[in-house]
């Protein structure tokens, strides 16, 4: 990997000292910030933004990213405890404050629909950059997108190196030494002379120095800690049930209310009769509150335990206006999908190569089918919650927000829009996340908490949804259908590759909810995520067209772990599979014929067949089904083995191998893959959102069923040795789970299972 | 109507003054603030609440506080309290929890689980451990258990020697 040095000469002194930072590094120079990024705090010595150094010789590290489960509070301080040489034990992490430089800038990245074949052109790489620069400029804390160590990978190595010039430039003016007699171990400068100096002693004198000349990360093969599958930093708390959710704040004088949205999207409320709810013991208030942000109006009782607050919303008789969605229908609303696979015109064209769709036309055969996946809800284990105390202070208030957020800015956002504060007037703590999966990159699980909060006068309230409100307020997977055209030519091989997507789009809602001003341009803008998965296939087919048609629908939809490639995947890798069937090829000999000058993509393809022992026996009634899948920049292989028990498919073992660049933290890598396996597998196997008169027919887990360990299959995760830049990890898993697992059941039956969830019969 | 309720919890005797049907869930975390049993579906189905009373697992939310009058109720924070469980112990060398929302109620199950069968079956795991982890810590939970079981067996010999 090519290294890069990053001069931050006068860095301290200028407080930023941009003018003597030059070329490609300045941008992150600049990001890494001086001495005076970091507002003060006890015992501690900013060195910059990212890095303090504590008197008893602990450090501190900055996370811009919210820890969700994925690993980000361990993954990314060592990226600072490698520079510096010190175990990550001696490590500590604090939440970002506002500053632009904490902004994810990676994330927007994402911005356009580049074939991944084109991306290392000069104008991918421009247009990738300059959203990437937008994303500087807009400085928005969000984990999402699986970019929380991309984000760090060229800011978190050099605040740690360059924390550690500073300390070494400390110890060399308190010895008169020379900084190349000097090394760093344990937490400390030691001289040749075997001299020695904690950082917590140097801390002080190093904050005040300036350091002369570039600073380099170390080079890959110096390092000792990254690569290493260090303890994570965050699991003594969560065995020992002191790890503090949001749910879990807990504050002298506090209420606990609960809620119930109107029911029907778009609805709102007639008529509140609060006199049964009011009688019950316990309830101190019962109220209405109006719906923003996505979120639904509702109702909402107040108690002094969460149980009362139940209980009395139950209670509540409740008239809504269903509006204009009364007899909204998600079976109606597929209908119209499918109608809309017809004909070749309005829709968005993402990909086209050689002659596109007029290639059938000259095709030896044609193979053909229709593909639809359903609305998903996300169901985070903790359902959605915020505690809120609004304080009066003489000058309009102070509001104190406890949020569960992948996104402290659009969470910041949303607070000021609805409370008419300004950002200073406002406290927002970011606690652990009981999962996240994109449901918590909204913000609507805020507006009860604030509505609450302002009526009630200085006492801090706890809003605490049902697994019932969770499920029908969600922002589900987007329900999407595709048609699937290819032309083979005599010997079976594929010249012509077709597709036709339907579904709504996720961006431009997202927006509108959570950026009002900004609803109406997005709508003219294509949402990459509609049809990513299918238009950027790796495969070598030299004829491409691959299109899609925004079917605006009433039911809210959002971000769920992989987004579009979480359904795409699923048509693009059964289609080949099917392929490969009609051509009476092997389906992993099949895909390696595809992928001629795809080197990285087959070493991932035939790292997986090989671990799983494609092609060898297996018992009776199993049999093993692959697909491949890039997303989030990373190369991901499944292989499924499958039997039947009964009528429904179970999956024994799933092998993964993947390409995700430079590791930092192998094991994590393994519990991302692990999880987002078992996440795609209770879609695949049971996960369907349903509307009917204009409710979710779904309201827990006994209709809304998820794996559990008797059915979870043994996960094996392979990891391609590699020395590029990190790709994404916390979501490539997911996509190929389903393909592969649908390939498996043809294998064994010959049935072709063309709908989500997999249903024999 | 509160009434007073007593029970064993953690070792210590408590006495709640309390309407009788409230879920022990919710005495636990709202009135007694001890967070560290969690809420996840208010039926019994998910197991993010699992307690155990009088060596048994049990979904606190579904367990009305007056229906452990006189018993003994252990929560997560009573799980090693003074030094870590084995349970906790190997939970850690096998990194299970990724999020970790449900983990209390998964090494709550747990130790119900070898509490009956000390040295559990994969059969047996399966059939008593039906909580729901979203982030899928599963096979590592069963290795956890396998492991902390193995552990457990161990200091019972040393203990007879």
């Amino acid at each position: 990997m090519k290294r890069r040095a990053f001069l931050i000469g006068g860095l301290v002194v200028a407080g930023g000292g941009a003018a003597l930072l030059v070329g490609a590094g300045r941008v992150v120079s600049e990001r890494v910030g001086g001495a005076d990024a970091l507002a003060p705090s006890p015992n501690t010595v900013a060195l910059n933004g990212w890095v303090r150094i504590g008197s008893d010789g602990l450090i501190t590290v900055v996370l811009s990213s919210v820890e969700m489960g994925q690993g980000v509070s361990t993954a990314l301080p060592m990226l600072v405890a490698e520079e510096l040489d010190v175990p990550l034990t001696m490590v500590r992490t604090e939440r970002a404050p506002w500053a632009p430089r904490y902004g994810n800038r990676t994330v927007f990245g994402f911005t356009w629909w580049f074939h991944p074949d084109d991306q290392e052109s000069w104008l991918a790489r421009r247009f990738t950059q300059m959203a990437q620069i937008n994303g500087a400029l807009l400085g928005v804390q969000v984990t999402g997108g699986s970019t929380s160590v991309r984000d760090a990978y060229e800011t978190l190595p050099l605040a740690g190196a360059s924390a550690r010039a500073m300390l070494i430039a400390a110890a060399c003016a308190r010895w008169s030494a020379q900084p190349q007699d000097c090394k760093t171990s344990e937490g400390a400068v030691v001289h040749v002379s075997g001299k020695r100096l904690s950082y917590g002693e140097l801390a002080l004198e190093a904050a005040k120095i300036s350091v002369p000349g570039a600073v380099r990360p170390k080079p890959a093969r110096e390092r000792k800690l990254v690569g290493t599958s260090a303890p994570r930093l965050d699991l003594p708390g969560k065995v020992t049930g002191t790890a503090i959710y949001a749910a879990d704040v807990r504050l002298p004088g506090m209420l606990f209310a609960a809620v119930r949205g109107c029911p029907v999207p778009g609805g709102s409320l007639a008529h509140l009769d609060a006199t049964a709810a009011l009688s019950l013991p316990g309830v101190v208030r019962v109220l209405a509150y109006e719906g923003a942000a996505g979120c639904a109006p509702g109702v909402a009782a107040i108690a002094h335990n969460s149980w009362q607050a139940q209980l009395a919303v139950s209670a509540c008789k409740v008239d809504w206006n269903e509006g204009a969605q009364a007899a909204l229908s998600s079976e109606q609303l597929l209908d119209g999908m499918r109608v809309m696979l017809e004909g070749e015109g309005s829709g968005f064209v993402f990909h086209e190569r050689g002659q596109g769709a007029a290639a059938l036309e000259s095709a030896a055969r044609l193979v053909q089918a229709d593909y639809s996946a359903p609305w998903l809800a996300h169901a985070t284990m903790e359902p959605m919650n915020c505690t809120a105390q609004w304080l009066s202070d003489g000058s309009g208030g102070r509001l104190k927000l406890w949020v569960p957020t992948q996104a402290p800015s659009f969470a910041l956002e949303t607070a000021m829009r609805v409370s008419g504060l300004t950002r200073e007037r406002i406290e927002l703590v970011v606690t652990q996340l009981g999962g996240g999966f994109g449901r918590r990159l909204e913000t609507d699980f805020l507006i009860p908490a604030i509505a609450l909060a302002r009526a009630s006068a200085g006492t801090p309230l706890q809003v605490q949804w049902s697994r019932e409100e969770d499920m029908a307020h969600d922002f589900y997977r987007p329900a999407a259908v595709c048609r699937l055209r290819a032309g083979l030519d005599a010997q079976g091989r594929v010249m012509a590759w077709v597709t036709r997507s339907v579904s709504d789009a996720v961006t431009p809602q997202f927006l509108a909810r959570n950026f009002p001003m900004m609803a109406t341009a997005t709508k003219y803008l294509p949402d990459r995520t509609q049809a990513e998965g299918i238009w950027d296939q790796p495969y070598e087919i030299p004829n491409r067209r691959c299109a899609h048609v925004t079917y605006e629908t009433s039911v809210p939809i959002g971000n769920w772990r992989s987004v579009g490639h979480s359904h795409m995947a699923f048509f693009a890798e059964s289609f080949i599979d099917e392929l490969a069937h009609a051509a009476g090829a092997d389906p992993l000999a099949y895909r390696q014929g595809l992928l001629a000058s795809h080197s990285r993509h087959r070493a991932v393809l035939e790292l997986a067949t090989q671990k799983a022992g494609w092609g060898q026996t297996l018992p009776a009634g199993h049999a093993l089904g692959v697909a491949l899948h890039e997303s989030f920049d990373t190369i991901v292989a499944q292989v499924a083995e499958v039997s039947i028990e009964g009528t429904r498919p179970r999956v024994h073992r799933v092998v993964c191998a993947l390409d995700c660049g430079t590791v930092i933290h192998p094991d994590i890598v393994a519990q991302q893959v692990e999880g987002s396996v078992i996440f795609a597998l209770s879609a695949c196997l049971y996960g369907e959102i349903s509307y009917r008169d204009g409710r979710v027919q779904q309201s827990n887990f006994p209709d809304y069923e998820l794996v559990r360990m008797r059915n979870a299959p043994r996960v094996e995760t392979w990891i391609i040795p590699s020395d590029a830049p990190p790709t994404g990890v916390g979501e490539p898993a997911t996509p190929p789970l389903a393909p592969a697992v649908a390939n498996a059941i043809f294998a064994l039956t010959g049935t072709r299972l063309r709908s989500l969830p997999l249903r024999l019969a | 109507m509160t009434t007073a309720t007593s029970f064993v919890l953690n070792g210590e005797r408590v006495v709640l003054d309390i309407e009788p049907a409230t879920p022990l869930l919710w005495a636990l975390r709202d009135q007694l603030r001890l967070t560290g049993t969690k809420f996840g579906c208010g039926i019994g189905a998910c197991g993010a609440c699992t307690v155990v009373v009088d060596g048994r697992a049990q979904r606190s939310c579904v367990t009305p506080v007056e229906s452990v009058g006189g018993h003994a109720v252990t929560t997560i924070e009573g799980l090693g309290a003074n030094q870590l469980h084995a349970l906790q112990r190997a939970w850690i060398e096998h990194q299970v929890p990724q999020c970790g929302y449900c983990q209390s109620g998964m090494l709550m199950a747990a130790l119900g689980l070898l509490n009956e069968h000390p040295d559990p079956s994969d059969a047996q795991i399966d059939a008593q451990i039906d909580n729901i982890c979203r982030c899928g810590t599963y096979q590592r939970a069963r290795l956890a258990i396998h492991s902390a079981a193995r552990a457990l067996q161990a200091s019972k010999q040393a203990e007879k020697k």
